[in-house]
């Protein structure tokens, strides 16, 4: 796999940013392309990047106006965005608009690489979905429906199973409210049934389900299952 | 040099020195009064003089009014000034010129002569008397240059009277006299004077040719002039007096004097006031007028009350104050006396007495007892003959006679009741015998005097007497009468029935009297406790107007200055708009501090009558009357009433005034107080982690050679915690922010608790690592109304806060529990608590425990952004220290939403 280098853009306007991102994400073996500016970053299009890190405060353009754009010319390529705290209206959007993920400025490098890693092994469950999940004593078997904490089945409602199903088809990647709205029910029902279902599923599934280990609040945007090993 | 040590004694007076002040500060125009001792001796030519050696010296001079007489000399002394326009008015068909005082004050001058200070002005104008126009144009910083005689002075009213047996019906106050920053005496002989009216070179009314002259004899002339020349004196001396006083020399004025005159409802009482303030010019000691109430004062006729009372008023024109008390000891002198030695009087002017001797014998000489009883005080008794009789000046507002229209009723009633009375006489009289029939009829009379008063009483005393001859003594059914027993009776009979009655009616005058007073205390007391229950000026304001409406059958509006400007603020009825003319009377009531429009002095067109509410701090606001009759608004007893009512509604305004300026001053105080704090706290905390972010991050770029690697992942570990701990305090400063400039609104939704305890507590992980954590929450927890994200931040802060607080290795304790209509959420810590006294400000911006003169590491602002975030998601928070243990516990109180049980139970 490691033969060709993974391209990875990053549009960012400060220069000690794509600095940073530059050397941290070398050392790991990905090639780095720049963009200090919303133009440049859909001319970097053109080589084919195979993950875009993008912040959304630019100066040429509105951050998700550039997504959007994005989007249109490739919908397979994920990208992570880069946002400042206070800002979960902006983190929603930009994932409903179709980021894979988001990153709160100041970060540190070594979340960024989770983050990165995430979304690249996501695209590629997409393409061959993996059959069994694992994370910690978490088991998922997707094609025979068999949910394990350690060696215990656990016995799930089918909400609760269609649930974990999205949580785990997108592992590792935080999902939307809406999303989840989306997929389980429709746009309209009311979150707080995510929320009762979310805690029922906890609480089968967590060791602890006040202090969750699998499924993954990110307040104010959704949740998150934490990725397999 | 030795500087002489100053004598005590010998500082410099406070109120000379705040008098000197006020004069040298203050932006009103000065004035000079030129004063003669009596017409002719040359003050408008002296005047006009004056203003042209100042035209000269580059003031800018207009001539007010100055009426020359047709006199040569002085029209031409005139013709070299600017004379501004008079204004002409129409009075009773005549057109009449007076001072045009708008254009003056429009024109600006440096000085305006204005000749005839005791002139009285045509009505219409805009004051009644022209020292009130000159009045005015002082406050606006113009000078003023203005004639007087000596006649005109209100306290020598009654000396010059004495002296030429002609009254001077215009009078000015003393007032005007004594603020006047200059006095210069035109002084000419007698006989030079009476040598100038025999040329012809005095102005004399045609009228008045016969009565001048008599009045330029040359004894009154000199009389005059002396007294001329010592109303100067006194005024010069004055002067000196304050100099010395204000440079602390030792002079000789007598100290320690002070002066009470008794005034009674007696029209001599306010030449008794006026002779009380020239002694105390004199003696330069101050003067009270009193007095006494007794029995006999709630007899009085209205006339006599209201007399009284402008007595007590001109005592307090005339610079003394003026008290009425209550008779306490049996006999007036004592009270008097009591209050003399309670005030530290040496002198006591009171008038003799114009008691009968037979009532001197009987009841006690009030003069005799005083002098008796006097001690060391010196009392002066004025002959009363001496004091020709008048009345004080009318008060500057005028009030209405109380009518009662005659009501016939009583007067049936009374006869009927007579008409009874005989019945029943004539029904006993057979079996009882003549001697019991008067008793009857004396019954019926007594019946009548109380309950119908005194002029009914006395009709049915003449009705029974005739009764009595007619029917009972013989021969019957005339009214002849021709036993003498009989005629000893019926007199007796009569005179008994006409004293019983007088005594009873005046009983029942009383007990009406006392019976309004207590409705009018009750009525005053009821409305200083609504006024004390009233927080709001708002409610203040229309409490005050509803009951002064409600007592006195009056409209009311009430003004308060507001940015400078006068403005209604409330009314009974309700009002917003004031005409232009009762604008602008309330705006002089407010300007000069007097009463203005309807029934005043000034601008008495005006639909309402103005008066200043002031306390004890100065003026507060203008309240305005009217109703719908014509003539005086009200009668002497409304019109104190009124007083009493303004000065608690006044008092009760200014308290809630006070508030406010507390409250903003604190405001001012608390914002300074944080500014500081934000000052200290950014400067500390910004920069704290900067420089350990700075200095490790240099160390290892210059040292990294001579650096191990475990020192290197020391220092790399420092740029990391010190870079999170700024990012913190940052995150804290834009929550702070974003609080105060109300841009929290918080999104809310039902949401799990434990859910957010969860990862709050995974955001703070990396805080808490040092520490335990343990986790309790209840299972029957509902789901609340939250923002998720605020709430989540109040948690990581109380949870940021335990860490910091608490030693390692001890445990942070989170749980929580149902409580009725709440669910509690307590964060614990076993760290040292919080100091008992600062339980609540730990919730203060940029508050930080202190220990000792150490403190904290931290922003101050995460407890108070909680406190913010938690009470806009409707919750409460507060501190308290633990019970069990040491260390802090801080508990949010959130209520349970209603739909939360039915969305536990869909699921």
């Amino acid at each position: 796999m490691s033969a060709a280098p993974i391209k990875v853009l990053v549009v960012d306007d400060e220069p000690p940013i794509r600095k940073l991102l530059r050397m941290g994400l070398s050392t790991q073996g990905y090639e780095i392309l720049e963009a200090a500016n919303g133009k440049t970053a859909l001319e970097k299009l053109g080589e084919e990047p195979a993950l875009i890190i993008l912040d959304l405060g630019l100066p040429d353009v509105q951050g998700h106006d550039l997504l959007r754009t994005i989007r249109a010319r490739n919908e397979a390529v994920p990208i992570v965005v880069l946002s400042s705290r206070g800002d979960e209206a902006g983190k929603v959007q930009a994932l409903d608009l179709g980021a894979d993920d988001y990153l709160t400025k100041p970060f540190g490098m070594d979340e960024l690489l989770a983050r990165l890693r995430a979304a690249l092994r996501h695209q590629l469950q997409v393409k061959g979905e993996r059959p069994v999940f694992r994370s910690g004593d978490l088991s998922v078997d997707l094609v025979r429906r068999i949910v394990k904490v350690g060696e215990r089945e656990v016995k799930l409602s089918p909400k609760e199973y269609e649930l974990l199903r999205v949580l785990v088809q997108h592992a590792g990647k935080v999902l939307t409210h809406r999303f989840l709205l989306r997929e389980l029910w429709d746009e309209l029902t009311d979150a707080q049934y995510l929320r009762v279902y979310v805690r029922q599923l906890r609480q089968k599934i967590e060791a602890d389900p006040e202090r969750p280990q699998h499924v993954l609040t990110e307040t104010g945007i959704g949740y998150r299952l934490k990725s397999g090993n | 040099m030795v500087r002489k040590r100053r004598d005590p004694e010998q500082r410099p007076s406070p109120e000379a020195l705040l008098e000197a002040a006020r004069r040298e500060e203050s932006a009103d125009g000065k004035l000079k009064i030129f004063v003669g001792a009596a017409p002719g001796v040359g003050k408008t030519y002296e005047m006009l003089q004056s203003a042209h050696a100042k035209r000269k010296a580059g003031i800018d001079v207009v001539v007010g009014f100055i009426e020359t007489h047709g006199r040569a000399e002085t029209e031409a002394l005139v013709r070299g000034l600017e004379v501004v326009p008079r204004k002409k008015l129409e009075y009773r068909g005549q057109i009449v010129e007076e001072m045009d005082l708008d254009a003056v004050i429009a024109r600006r001058p440096q000085l305006a002569l204005v000749d005839e200070l005791a002139h009285t002005n045509a009505v219409g104008s805009r004051h009644p008397k022209r020292y009130l126009d000159i009045e005015e144009l002082l406050s606006h910083g113009i000078d003023v240059y203005t004639a007087v005689n000596i006649q005109h002075i209100e306290s020598l009213n009654d000396v010059v009277a004495q002296i030429t047996h002609v009254r001077v019906r215009e009078t000015v106050p003393d007032a005007i006299f004594d603020r006047a920053d200059a006095i210069e005496l035109i002084d000419l002989t007698p006989d030079d004077l009476i040598q100038r009216l025999k040329e012809g070179k005095v102005y004399v009314p045609r009228q008045a040719e016969r009565a001048l002259e008599h009045y330029f004899s040359p004894g009154n002339l000199t009389a005059l002039r002396e007294l001329a020349l010592r109303r100067t004196a006194d005024r010069v001396d004055e002067q000196l007096l304050n100099h010395m006083q204000a440079n602390a020399i030792a002079g000789p004025w007598a100290a320690g004097e002070r002066i009470l005159v008794c005034v009674s409802e007696d029209p001599r009482a306010a030449g008794l006031v006026r002779y009380t303030k020239r002694l105390a010019d004199r003696l330069h000691a101050p003067f009270t007028a009193i007095s006494i109430e007794t029995r006999r004062s709630l007899r009085l006729s209205d006339e006599q009350r209201d007399r009284l009372a402008d007595t007590l008023r001109l005592a307090e024109s005339l610079g003394g104050e003026a008290l009425t008390i209550p008779a306490v000891g049996r006999r007036i002198a004592d009270d008097v006396v009591n209050f003399a030695q309670g005030n530290n009087v040496t002198q006591i002017v009171i008038g003799k007495s114009t008691r009968s001797r037979w009532f001197e014998m009987t009841r006690g000489s009030v003069v005799h007892d005083l002098v008796r009883r006097a001690g060391n005080i010196t009392v002066h008794v004025i002959a009363g003959d001496d004091l020709p009789g008048e009345v004080a000046p009318r008060t500057a507002v005028q009030t209405a006679a109380p009518s009662e229209p005659f009501d016939p009723l009583p007067y049936l009633k009374s006869l009927g009741i007579v008409v009874i009375g005989l019945g029943a006489a004539e029904l006993i009289q057979p079996y009882f015998g003549i001697e019991n029939v008067d008793l009857v009829l004396l019954t019926s009379v007594v019946a009548v005097a109380v309950r119908y008063g005194l002029w009914p009483s006395l009709l049915a005393t003449v009705a029974a007497s005739l009764c009595y001859n007619f029917f009972f003594i013989p021969p019957i059914y005339t009214f002849t009468i021709t036993d003498p027993t009989n005629v000893a009776a019926f007199v007796l009979f009569t005179v008994v029935a006409m004293l019983v009655s007088n005594v009873a009616a005046r009983v029942r005058t009383q007990a009406d009297a006392a019976i309004g007073r207590i409705r009018m205390t009750e009525q005053l007391y009821a409305f200083s406790r609504k006024l004390a229950g009233t927080a709001t000026l708002d409610d203040v304001l229309w409490a005050t107007a509803y009951q002064i409406a409600l007592m006195l059958k009056v409209r009311v509006v009430l003004l308060l200055p507001e940015e400078g400007l006068l403005t209604v603020k409330s009314g009974y009825p309700p009002e917003d708009e004031l005409d232009q003319a009762d604008l602008a009377a309330a705006n002089w009531a407010w300007g000069n501090d007097r009463p203005a429009g309807r029934g005043s002095d000034t601008l008495p067109g005006a639909k309402r009558l103005f008066l200043p509410m002031r306390t004890g701090r100065g003026p507060i606001g203008v309240i305005g009357i009217d109703n719908d009759r014509t003539g005086p608004l009200l009668t002497p007893d409304q019109r104190r009433l009124l007083d009493a009512l303004v000065d608690q509604g006044a008092l009760a305004i200014e308290r809630v005034l006070l508030v406010e300026d507390m409250d903003r001053v604190q405001r001012t105080v608390e914002s300074e107080r944080l500014r500081s704090a934000l000052l200290t706290s950014i400067s500390h905390d910004l920069k704290t982690p900067l420089a350990s972010v700075l200095g490790a991050a240099s160390t290892m770029r210059d040292l990294a050679g001579a650096l191990s690697d475990a020192e290197k992942r020391d220092l790399l570990a420092t740029v990391i915690e010190e870079s999170e701990r700024l990012n913190r305090f940052i995150a804290n400063l834009l929550d702070m922010t974003r609080l105060e400039s109300g841009a929290i609104v918080p999104n809310t939704a039902l949401h799990d608790l434990g859910e957010i305890v969860g990862s709050a507590l995974r955001r703070a992980a990396k805080i808490l690592i040092n520490h335990k954590v343990e986790l309790v929450l209840a299972a029957d927890l509902p789901m609340l109304e939250l923002d998720a994200v605020l709430f989540e931040q109040v948690l990581f802060n109380l949870l940021d806060n335990a860490a910091k607080y608490s030693p390692h290795d001890t445990t942070v304790s989170i749980s929580s529990r149902r409580e009725q209509g709440f669910v509690l959420l307590e964060v614990a810590d076993e760290g040292e608590g919080i100091p008992p006294d600062e339980l609540e400000s730990v919730f203060d911006k940029f508050y930080r425990v202190q220990k000792g003169d150490h403190v904290r590491p931290g922003t101050g602002l995460g407890l108070a952004i909680s406190r913010g975030f938690v009470e806009a998601m409707r919750g409460t928070i507060s501190a308290a220290n633990r019970r069990d243990r040491r260390g802090a516990i801080l508990t949010i109180r959130l209520p349970v939403p209603a739909q939360t049980r039915a969305l536990d139970a869909a699921a």
